[in-house]
């Protein structure tokens, strides 16, 4: 299954967000959205992911979804939108509450997406329990119960620790290494882009256009290497050459508002 | 090898004023209160001797200021009298009658001002008109229009509590953090059970915190209107003690109401307990 996003435009009133964005996402592939501060990066995931209407263009989807996928477009969120008043388990299992699933598929379902995200220690904690990298995994774990087709990543590490960004990075990794699932990965990380995406789809400053589609030449596996570290440097300074003067803009603007 | 902290300190001459070593002076202290109790009891105690002590010694005037004792006997005469029981149990079953109703209603319009823009436009216009009106002024009109009997006092009651708990629960369902509805829709959970399974437990500690407020009103409003219009109650009590200058039983009275009111407040502390536990 393909997920387009064909000429995409959005006005928040007067403000003028996004302006006729495309591009496509390849059934498996995982591409990522950098862009300068305020450049709608994360208005245009919500508009992908059918949360926000457009006020230009539209989202479109090509394909099926495999037959077993229960929600084909799944959001992880920067602030894991956790529901405090459940433990993991409830909260992993709450998107499969309203499905056709059996008690004790559902059961299955959550006991292996706790243990892939290696919570199955921590199903009886509360949110407010864990350290955010944990509350992470919880949204990761609930993202995976659902079995999406892509997974629409809302600066998913933004919140987290330099090294828990690090592990759960290496998770991310992990979980795409098949292909099976998609992404479309929403960052101001430079580095994070690189690591995990396919393409990089570069957004001007606002109204966001994109400015450039970048592919990374490398397969995920081969970018895990020692020495793939200086390539992956040098693809992630020419992504920085192209953003750094809207960024500098981006900032004033901001700061100006 | 010595650090280079050790270094300078070495360096530094013993008795030159400037470089004397002295200790950060503490500036943390202070703006958090603790939660400990015991001193309140305490307080409530020493308060309680010296009244006794007032009285007893004969410093105040029993008619103006009937002490703690007398006081107790006066509550375990009604008690034993069946009085007490005949006046609690009118109240309560006024207080109990009205606040269901008040919040009942309160929080079916709460609901539907916090998820309807039409009910919204609507419910708070006329919130913000009649909320501010003291619902005991309606008291007559209400037995105007319901005869002389239990239903106006029920109204009054209702009246009070259902404005406080519908913008509790309003505010409560505004205050729901938005990501958690939208991370609810991105898994097309409908929207019943977002209202069940998401709103109403983020808003739960506002409603348990607009029980807490109506509680109070529902208590203010009964004895208001058990002192205008009935023959039982502890308003009614209270208010014939004091026309015959029956201190003893007025203030009996009054404990009473606090105990009632301290009751209350111990069960929504335990509903908040029991419902809220994972805040």
């Amino acid at each position: 299954m393909d997920l387009i996003a064909d000429q995409i435009g959005h006005r928040f009133g007067a403000l003028d967000v996004l302006d006729r964005v495309s591009f496509t996402v390849a059934s498996g592939e995982v591409v990522a959205v950098v862009g300068p501060s305020g450049c709608g990066k994360s208005t245009l995931l919500s508009i992908l992911g059918g949360l926000l209407q457009p006020s230009a263009g539209r989202a479109e989807l090509r394909g099926e979804p495999p037959g077993e996928s229960l929600n084909p477009l799944t959001f992880v969120f920067q602030d894991f939108a956790l529901l405090p008043w459940g433990t993991v388990e409830a909260n992993v299992a709450f998107p499969l509450e309203h499905t056709a699933l059996d008690a004790a598929a559902r059961r299955a379902v959550v006991d292996d997406a706790l243990r892939r995200t290696g919570l199955s220690d921590f199903g009886a904690a509360y949110p407010k329990q864990l350290s955010g990298g944990m509350r992470q995994r919880v949204g990761i774990a609930r993202a995976l119960a659902v079995r999406p087709t892509i997974l629409l990543m809302d600066e998913p590490l933004s919140a987290l620790d330099s090294q828990t960004r690090e592990l759960l990075m290496e998770d991310f990794v992990r979980l795409l290494a098949d292909g099976a699932m998609g992404a479309v990965y929403v960052t101001h990380n430079l580095e994070e882009a690189v690591r995990l995406a396919d393409r990089i789809v570069v957004l001007s400053r606002r109204p966001g256009r994109v400015r450039e589609i970048v592919d990374i030449p490398m397969t995920r596996a081969e970018r895990g290497a020692i020495g793939a570290r200086e390539k992956l440097l040098t693809l992630q300074n020419d992504l920085w050459s192209l953003i750094r003067e809207e960024a500098i803009d981006a900032e004033r603007e901001v700061q100006h508002a | 090898m010595p650090s280079a902290r050790c270094s300078m300190l070495d360096r530094a001459p013993r008795d030159d004023p400037a470089s004397e070593v002295r200790p950060v002076a503490f500036r943390g202290a202070g703006f958090m209160p603790g939660g400990g109790r015991m001193a309140g009891w305490v307080a409530l105690a020493l308060v309680i001797a010296l009244w006794q002590l007032a009285g007893s010694a004969g410093w105040v005037s029993q008619l103006f200021l009937p002490s703690p004792s007398a006081i107790a006997m006066a509550i375990y005469k009604l008690a034993m009298s069946g009085a007490l029981w005949q006046h609690v149990s009118a109240s309560i079953v006024r207080i109990g009658l009205g606040w269901l109703l008040g919040t009942v209603a309160g929080v079916i319009v709460g609901f539907a001002i916090g998820l309807s823009t039409l009910a919204r436009g609507v419910g708070i216009t006329f919130i913000s008109a009649l909320f501010p009106i003291p619902k005991i002024a309606l008291l007559p009109l209400l037995i105007l229009w319901l005869g002389i009997g239990e239903e106006p006092k029920i109204a009054t009651i209702a009246l009070g509590v259902f404005f406080s708990t519908a913008i509790s629960v309003y505010s409560g369902v505004d205050a729901v953090p938005r990501n958690l509805i939208r991370m609810a829709q991105s898994f097309n959970v409908p929207f019943d059970a977002i209202v069940r399974r998401v709103i109403w437990p983020g808003a739960l500690p506002s409603i348990l915190a607009g029980f807490r407020i109506t509680a109070s009103v529902a208590l203010l409003l009964v004895v208001s209107a058990e002192m205008i219009g009935a023959q039982f109650g502890i308003g009614a009590f209270v208010l014939q003690a004091g026309n015959l200058m029956q201190t003893d039983q007025l203030l009996a009275g009054v404990v009473i109401l606090s105990l009632f009111g301290l009751a209350v407040g111990k069960a929504i502390n335990m509903l908040e307990a029991k419902l809220l536990h994972w805040r």
